[in-house]
């Protein structure tokens, strides 16, 4: 154990809820170096977003994620009416944030759950996810589905809220309440939490600014940023609420953040179904949208999601760029990690509140020339025909297949 | 630095002894859908006057509309590619469609996640294959 | 001769040890599922894992020292069930004892902890050697205050022998009360020693995936999951003649059902300090048992020698 030693953190590994690379390179227990690598799940989301229209677009942005789809679909559809200018009516705007905060409420619950599972504490993993339970009911009863809402269409929201479903919201807010007060009273006394989460993945207020991360990873270091108070949009002008900040600068604030976040979240709600505004819940929005861009910010459980549209005059968007909150975020994980004991890992990737998929936009390609090997950089068509070549010698013909397929 | 002590959470897991457990046994307890949940598709042949807009609007193709002649109209439903969206039902403009909570749809033969809901030759309209 | 063969096969011996084993795992589960709020696992369930991994294959990784791989398991099954001998269980004497038992019961229980760690060195891959290097760690951290605590009990009986400390303690009803301390401290390195709750850091799942076992699969995995319940009887058995030693007197049916529910209530305090506590990190674990636990053993003894001189003639 006296040469540095390298292990690999994935792509599998029981750490990571989705595919990501890390390489720690071990000096007993102590990391001395980590790295970073994405990459394993690309899914060309903003490529397929080019040949589909904007209704069904609206769909595939929503599956970004599944924890913060939300997120995206309003991001992208407030860049779509802002291009096709529409005025949003107000009822819509506060049934969006109704869902948006709904949504934070699950995803910080969530995560809380995850990290007390990341920190052997199994046991605060099985109570928040019982407790986020009410939440994913209530979200079902509002939009339809437990995850990928689909309550945004272009130019308003596709349900409405009854009376009868406001009483419910308010009940459950106020069971929330009650639980995530506990929460914040276990946090501040366990003595074994504590001892797992403070002083773990500090990041003073400069390193937050250098680094550029976001979300509560960035306000747990005293850096008060909320695209909902900078920014705001659907309903968040007219809500009054406080950014949550802490100066832990560690895991343990990034929960206080949270938890205080999900307070806040409880008090927005409140807001919002006392002040509903009576009126249309949308208003309809051509199937053509004219030429032109924009850009739109999201204030994601995770942090600052961004969105681009580029529409051309038809019914499809010329380009569509996703910046997603785990992409600010990562960078800061391999700075984290330095000089950390490998137990701590797996909390200092779980504080971002990662999401990979969110953020495989791209693929890097490592090693392109190759040293020694043959390897060389083809395009999708030349590729194809090669699959297709290549199958044919080994006698496999695919023409019947793709026949009935119909492609 | 506020006291601090381990085993905050014993006097509530001891609780939880005596209370009923939150997880049931899924299949063979039946659970309930939650109301206003989306689930399978419905089709209401009679309604339907072709215009295909659900099929222009479905984000994953799943909707099939064919003219089975004299203006009547079948659906096939994939149930593999369905992603419960329920877009079609926005879009239709007769309300040929509409969307149940039938949420248990799992099969092991792919075939059998194809639903035609056929035209209506007589009276009857909906009918598995 | 045959019934020194039923006793060491059948009762209270391999058989009986396997059977409640796979029962106290179930007991461990379920109740941990319910501490959780949850329904947990049917009676059948880790008797199910158990066949399934028989009926598994085995996987030895090429780089692996196979010998070494496949003979551990083994060799820590049999010294596990070997100590269980040793101990006084629902009478005041063991099946077999001779003066410095004690020792020895102690020291083959150390022995699956070094079967851990030959099993994780041997398998060659980078978890595997981070885990045992755990294991080794941790080893050192709570084997000496289990072995003081112990100690401290038999300073107090003045023998070597677990039968005789039993013997002593039936004779001087409510001394046992003295080794309350002593009781605490086994406790929780038992759960270091069983590397459960707070303690579970050589095979802290989300770190190093599953440690010292994560190159193990088929019958020899099945063999590893078997010692550590039976690791785990023993190790509550062992407490429970020490520390709990009251009732071996009467009706061996009664001290039967007295000794189930004496290890039963030990398998339950590691589940309840289990299911409220966070795992430590090593360096944590470490300074914890060297900090807090081990002047607390050696407290113990004072207080025992103390009680021998005033009390105890």
């Amino acid at each position: 154990m006296h040469d540095n030693m390298e292990i690999p953190v994935g792509p599998q590994h029981p750490a990571l809820k989705e595919p990501a690379s890390f390489r720690l390179s071990l000096s007993g227990e102590k990391i001395m170096q980590a790295s970073v690598r994405l990459g394993y799940n690309h899914r060309g989301i903003e490529k397929a977003c080019e040949e589909r229209t904007y209704i069904q677009d609206l769909y595939l942005i929503e599956r970004i994620c599944g924890i913060c789809s939300h997120a995206h679909s309003t991001a992208f559809a407030q860049a779509v009416e802002e291009i096709a200018g529409v005025n949003l009516p107000k009822r819509a705007a506060y049934i969006r944030t109704l869902v948006g905060e709904l949504e934070r409420i699950h995803s910080h619950l969530l995560w809380l759950g995850v990290a007390g599972h990341e920190i052997g504490f199994d046991t605060l993993l099985m109570y928040t996810w019982a407790d986020r339970e009410i939440v994913m009911d209530i979200l079902a009863n509002v939009t339809g589905n437990r995850v990928n809402y689909g309550i945004n269409s272009l130019g308003g929201v596709r349900r409405d809220i009854s009376p009868e479903q406001v009483r419910q919201i308010a009940k459950a807010m106020d069971a929330l309440e009650e639980r995530t007060k506990y929460y914040i009273e276990l946090a501040s006394v366990e003595t074994t939490l504590i001892n797992r989460l403070s002083g773990v993945g500090v990041m003073s207020k400069k390193d937050v600014l250098r680094l550029g991360t976001v979300g509560p990873t960035a306000r747990a270091s005293g850096v008060a940023r909320d695209v909902r108070k900078d920014d705001p949009y659907a309903a968040y002008a007219e809500i009054n609420f406080n950014v949550v900040t802490d100066n832990h600068n560690d895991i343990y604030g990034r929960t206080i953040v949270r938890l205080g976040e999900l307070m806040e979240s409880f008090n927005i709600i409140r807001q919002v179904i006392k002040n509903l505004p009576d009126g249309p819940i949308a208003v309809k929005v051509a199937r053509k949208i004219p030429s032109g861009e924009a850009v739109s910010r999201y204030e994601a459980p995770r942090g600052e999601d961004l969105h681009y549209v580029k529409a051309n005059g038809t019914e499809s968007p010329e380009r569509v760029k996703v910046r997603a909150p785990t992409l600010a975020n990562i960078q800061s994980v391999a700075f984290m990690l330095e000089d950390r004991y490998l137990a701590d890992m797996p909390i200092v990737v779980a504080a971002i509140d990662p999401c990979f998929s969110c953020t495989d936009r791209s693929i890097a390609i490592k090693d392109a020339e190759g040293k020694g090997k043959k390897k060389k950089i083809v395009d999708w068509e030349s590729l194809r025909l090669h699959g297709i070549e290549w199958y044919s010698k080994q006698g496999i013909d695919f023409t019947a297949l793709n026949k009935r397929f119909k492609r | 630095m506020k006291m601090t002590r381990p085993g905050k959470m014993i006097s509530m897991v001891l609780g939880s002894l005596f209370k009923k457990p939150l997880t049931t046994k899924y299949p063979y307890v039946k659970s309930k859908p939650i109301e206003g949940s989306r689930g399978k598709l419905k089709f209401y042949p009679e309604k339907c006057i072709g215009c295909k807009l659900c099929m222009k609007d479905c984000p994953t193709k799943a909707i099939t509309i064919r003219d089975t002649g004299d203006k009547r109209f079948e659906a096939e439903i994939d149930l593999g590619k369905c992603i419960y969206c329920g877009q079609c039902v926005d879009s239709c403009l007769k309300k040929a469609l509409a969307i149940t909570d039938e949420f248990e749809l799992a099969e092991l033969d792919p075939k059998k996640l194809r639903v035609i809901f056929h035209a209506k030759p007589k009276e009857d309209t909906k009918e598995q294959t | 001769m045959l019934k020194a063969l039923f006793n060491i096969l059948i009762f209270p011996g391999f058989l009986f040890l396997i059977i409640f084993g796979l029962a106290a795992e179930f007991y461990d589960r379920k109740i941990y599922a319910r501490f959780q709020n949850r329904v947990g696992p049917p009676w059948f369930q880790p008797f199910a894992d158990f066949v399934k991994l028989v009926a598994k294959e085995n996987i030895i990784p090429e780089q692996a020292d196979a010998y070494v791989f496949k003979l551990v398991p083994v060799f820590a099954l049999t010294s596990v069930v070997t100590a269980f001998f040793y101990i006084p269980l629902w009478k005041t004497g063991a099946l077999y004892s001779f003066n410095g038992d004690m020792i020895v019961v102690l020291y083959l229980l150390t022995i699956p902890t070094v079967a851990l760690f030959l099993a994780g060195w041997y398998s060659c891959s980078v978890y595997s050697t981070l885990g045992a290097m755990r294991s080794l760690t941790q080893l050192f951290a709570y084997e000496i205050p289990l072995l003081t605590s112990i100690l401290a009990s038999a300073l107090l009986a003045n023998t070597w022998s677990l039968s005789k400390i039993t013997v002593f303690y039936s004779l001087h009803p409510g001394l046992w009360a003295f080794n309350l301390l002593g009781f605490i401290i086994s406790v929780v390195t038992l759960m270091g020693k069983l590397e459960k709750g707070p303690f579970d850091i050589p095979e802290a799942e989300t770190e190093i995936v599953a440690g010292s076992l994560t190159e193990y699969s088929g019958k020899l995995l099945a063999l590893f999951r078997l010692t550590i319940d039976i690791e785990m009887i023993v190790g509550a058995s062992l407490l429970a003649a020490v520390f709990l030693p009251f009732g071996l007197t009467l009706h061996p049916a009664i001290g039967f059902i007295l000794f189930l529910l004496k290890v039963l209530l030990i398998v339950s305090i590691i589940s309840l300090f289990r299911t409220v506590l966070a795992r430590l990190r090593i360096d944590q674990m470490v300074n914890f048992c060297w900090k807090y636990i081990a002047p607390l053993a050696f407290l113990q003894v004072l207080i025992n020698l103390i009680v021998k001189w005033t009390l105890v003639r």
